[in-house]
């Protein structure tokens, strides 16, 4: 199976070098290289498209009581989705009965009982399926994803790039909120200002069909600011640098949010949610995610053993050089006694060993 | 558009070879590979005396991407490396003919190696498989 975005024209005109990404043929890099594309979101601006990733709407039934969507989200994901206000979002890891996580998404509140839900593109199916399962009476799911092509405008300039094609009122304020019903250059448009680069940014929802007028038109108003297309490649250099974990690496259905060091995201003091139990059973996490800095001669890569000596004490899971840390840098699963920021370690890259010394995640933190 | 030398051979598995013509040769990527490969930003090199032995790898790149072996084009010793690419490894990316990785001598034999426009027919031959 093979499926192209709205977008998929624009990049092949771009010279975008289209790769296979959970079925999605889309850019893993324009002419420019993902170094430059890194670069330019992290002091100007990025354009990337996203629309692969998956939309759910969940909503309570019409004439249901009570507030079946919120009581939904507030069971199916480890996060609190109580006093939420509208046009806020939240992250949340989707755990399953054995505290692994099915997914991880982001909710945005159009109303108490109005939801778009956002989740990763190789999940989608199996996501829906599983809250459509797990939905309390009164609520419903529909996955929304062909009505949506998705642009992430990523980067310190985007809030000025964007402010040219729509009114300031449409702008959301705070990072993590969100305006529905809004127009970019003319195009109904849901706003959030979400993004997965460590940047500020935004990331726009358009019909598909109006998806390539909004691309061109956002390149066309940012040329001047530096603004470019960036492909997957830049995307995954940018969420390393900025220690943002990935589904099926630093997560997936075995590992908890809690080894994931994701526990500010888990609710533990919520009454009940789904895997919180086994969570509680499984106890301290002996793993741990922790970032890696390179500090011998290599790269290293995902699913590279680490050791302290002869004992092997977990393994990589997503690793390059960070173009802007300019560094190889890693995030890795260890034995929580070998996480300590200024622990030394090696991986075994294709035989070698390269020494690497464990830090405080993020690699980068943008400035305020 | 990649470029290829006329002077230079070329491996099919995208390796220049310069005949220095006193009994040395430079071995380096061509333009093809170094645009196949994007932004490189690591070079694994040999060491001077390590034997080459043609079809084998003797050195790795990698891009931010993925890692890549390089492949000898010739039999023989490693008379000198280019330890300026292990501190700039995008010069391969920028001047790929002139970013020569190592320096062989005593060379015994080679692969069946190609000339300019043999090698650019491969590499187009490459491309319309990609698309």
């Amino acid at each position: 199976m093979e499926l192209k975005t709205p977008l998929y024209e624009e990049h092949v005109k771009a010279g975008g070098r289209i790769v296979d990404f959970a079925g999605w043929s889309l850019p893993v890099q324009y002419q420019t290289g993902i170094i430059k594309e890194h670069m330019a979101v992290r002091t100007s601006c990025g354009l990337f498209d996203v629309s692969h990733m998956g939309e759910l709407h969940l909503h309570a039934a019409a004439g249901a009581s009570g507030t079946p969507a919120q009581d939904s989200l507030n069971h199916l994901l480890a996060n609190d989705y109580t006093g939420m206000e509208d046009g806020q979002s939240r992250y949340s890891p989707m755990c399953n009965e054995q505290g692994g996580v099915v997914d991880d998404l982001i909710v945005y509140r159009k109303s108490s009982e109005d939801y778009l839900i956002v989740v990763n593109a190789a999940n989608k199916d199996k996501d829906f399926e599983w809250m459509r399962a797990h939905l309390l009476p009164g609520a419903r799911i529909e996955d929304v994803s062909a009505d949506w092509a998705q642009l992430a405008l990523q980067g310190p300039k985007a809030e000025e790039i964007l402010r040219r094609l729509t009114d300031a009122d449409n702008i959301p304020e705070a990072y993590y909120t969100v305006k529905f019903d809004r127009t970019v250059a003319g195009i109904p448009a849901i706003i959030a200002r979400t993004g997965y680069t460590g940047e500020d940014g935004f990331e726009l929802y358009v019909a598909p069909a109006e998806a390539p007028k909004l691309w061109e038109t956002l390149l066309e108003t940012g040329k001047g600011d530096g603004l470019i297309p960036c492909g997957l490649g830049a995307r995954d250099t940018l969420r390393l640098e900025a220690g943002m974990p990935l589904y099926g690496h630093e997560m997936n259905d075995e590992i908890s949010p809690l080894e994931a060091r994701l526990g500010i995201f888990v609710k533990m003091d919520k009454p009940e949610f789904i895997g919180k139990e086994a969570l509680v059973s499984r106890g301290t996490p002996a793993v741990l995610r922790a970032g890696l800095v390179v500090t011998g001669r290599g790269i290293v890569r995902e699913n590279e053993p680490v050791f302290s000596g002869d004992v092997t004490v977990g393994r990589t899971t997503s690793g390059t050089k960070g173009p802007f840390v300019n560094k190889p840098i890693a995030m890795a699963l260890l034995g929580r006694e070998y996480t300590e920021p200024g622990t030394k370690l090696e991986v075994e890259v294709r035989g070698r060993r390269i020494p690497v010394e464990v830090v405080k995640l993020p690699f980068y933190k943008r400035k305020k | 558009m990649a470029e290829f030398p006329k002077e230079l051979k070329y491996s099919r598995s995208h390796e220049w070879v310069k005949d220095n013509s006193d009994g040395t040769y430079l071995i380096g990527l061509t333009d093809f590979a170094q645009q196949e490969l994007s932004d490189l930003v690591f070079v694994g090199l040999p060491e001077i005396g390590d034997p080459l032995e043609a079809g084998e790898a003797f050195a790795n790149v990698e891009s931010v991407k993925a890692a890549s072996d390089v492949y000898s084009p010739l039999t023989g010793e490693v008379a000198e490396i280019n330890e300026e690419l292990m501190d700039a490894p995008e010069k391969i990316n920028q001047d790929p003919y002139g970013a020569w990785l190592v320096k062989a001598e005593n060379v015994t034999g080679s692969e069946d190696l190609l000339d300019s426009a043999k090698y650019e027919k491969l590499t187009e031959e490459e491309k319309a498989k990609e698309s």
